[in-house]
């Protein structure tokens, strides 16, 4: 793993359906810095996240991971990168250790169980571990798909309204996790409606506009 | 807040991670395995009722209906493979997983073989019997089908895949891979043939297993592909 860290987009542009949706993003974003990407809805915001992750191709312009494209580098690159989307990416028929325990494998790391119910008490779901995830509230279930980013270390977490169907205090915990990630050399892209307040980590933001 | 000891595992344990989701998710929903053996057996027996009593006649049918209803039933679990993954953002992370998704998929392909295609090799012999074949013939049958079912799984992937979330998959994914399946079913239930007939049954089986190495190497890159596309 590189000591620096940097994620440029360079002249990064996206269409949906033949009508543009921006164009000619530049940013650049160092160790413990994050990234706020702001915009109305269906500016692109979560268009932006996907083509950050590599879900979706980059239409126009380039991302670049520690000065190399991230095409050019798929497998570095997602062993770097932790995404969380609208989907909680949780399967409805397993518990939430279950699923915690899977979400770490394919991370490429694995953790005792008693590890696991710990994340799971320290993200608030403690005592549910053993239960199916389709008997969790939709606040529960994003705490559990949350828990993940605790577990694998990724340098690079780009986070999709991570803030939805969270409480206060979920929200406060979670302000605290990325502050801790950032403070740890860590970077963070996010979207998001509600005010975010990360401590003192440097923030930019992106406003996405056609 | 760092990840603390969580330890840095191989791909082999990642794959085993795989398998153990698969086999956790089909010992909660039993009926979903059941199913295509149920119907297997179902069909497989309606035959000998239909044409009646004369053993000549169902020997020789034997393999050709018995291959035809265990490929009919190793394809109705196909749409399930990679459904709830991709509804539930799953299969999104198996995408990210620094793990090759290729791999990912051939993991998913054996859990499908092993939930879904091993029952029927099993129950294949019992209603091999109903047919009046003879104890070789079993075991050749339940050889072309142990050699074959992989085979319709790693294709069933890549059809499963190109559906995702497509309306009336299910049509459509037949329309896609049964013609991908003739090859398969043409030797399995040739191998049978073969050997009844006293040819032997070793060219069928090599060619069986010449199509599950094809498919072994081939399937799962065509599905990465497909799914890459699914998931843009």
């Amino acid at each position: 793993m590189n000591a620096q860290p940097v994620l440029r987009l360079d002249n990064v542009g996206c269409s949906k359906g033949g009508r543009p949706l921006f164009r000619g993003l530049q940013c650049t974003l160092r160790t413990g810095h994050w990234l706020h990407v702001a915009g109305a809805n269906g500016a692109g915001k979560t268009s932006l996240l996907r083509m950050l992750c590599g879900l979706s191709p980059i239409d126009s312009g380039d991302i670049f991971w520690n000065g190399q494209s991230i095409r050019a580098q798929r497998t570095e690159y997602q062993q770097d990168l932790c995404y969380l989307g609208h989907l909680n990416g949780l399967q409805e028929s397993l518990t939430a250790l279950e699923n915690l325990s899977f979400a770490t494998a394919l991370r490429g790391h694995a953790a005792p169980l008693a590890q696991l119910a710990e994340t799971l008490a320290r993200f608030g779901v403690a005592g549910r571990g053993q239960q199916l995830v389709r008997h969790l509230s939709q606040g529960q279930k994003r705490r559990v798909a949350l828990a993940r980013l605790a577990l694998a270390p990724a340098r690079l977490w780009v986070l999709d309204e991570p803030f939805v169907a969270m409480d206060d205090a979920g929200m406060r915990m979670l302000e605290a996790l990325i502050a801790g990630h950032l403070d740890h050399g860590g970077l963070a892209v996010l979207t998001s409606h509600q005010t975010v307040n990360i401590g003192s980590a440097p923030m930019q933001t992106v406003e996405l506009r056609s | 807040m760092k990840a603390g000891q969580t330890r840095r595992v191989g791909t082999g344990a990642v794959l085993l991670a795989v398998l153990r989701r698969e086999t956790a998710l089909a010992l909660r929903h039993k009926g979903e395995v059941l199913t295509p053996l149920v119907f297997f057996i179902v069909i497989a027996s309606l035959f000998p009722l239909a044409v009646g009593p004369e053993s000549n006649l169902l020997a020789r049918m034997a393999p050709g209906v018995l291959w035809v209803s265990a490929l009919l039933a190793a394809m109705l679990s196909l749409q399930r493979m990679f459904a709830s993954d991709y509804a539930d953002g799953s299969l999104e992370q198996m995408l990210l997983s620094p793990t090759p998704l290729a791999l990912l998929v051939a993991a998913k392909a054996l859990a499908h073989f092993v939930l879904s295609g091993l029952p029927l090799v099993l129950v294949a012999p019992v209603l091999g019997l109903q047919f009046g074949l003879g104890g070789q013939s079993l075991g050749i049958l339940m050889l072309s089908l142990l050699l074959g079912t992989p085979t319709l799984s790693l294709i069933g992937g890549i059809g499963a895949s190109l559906t995702l979330g497509v309306r009336g998959a299910g049509v459509l994914l037949s329309l896609l891979v049964l013609p991908l399946y003739i090859p398969v079913l043409i030797f399995g239930a040739g191998a049978v043939e073969a050997d009844a007939s006293g040819l032997g049954a070793s060219g069928h089986l090599s060619v069986l297993a010449a199509l599950l190495v094809l498919a072994l190497f081939f399937a799962p890159l065509a599905t990465t592909a497909a799914l890459r596309i699914s998931l843009e």
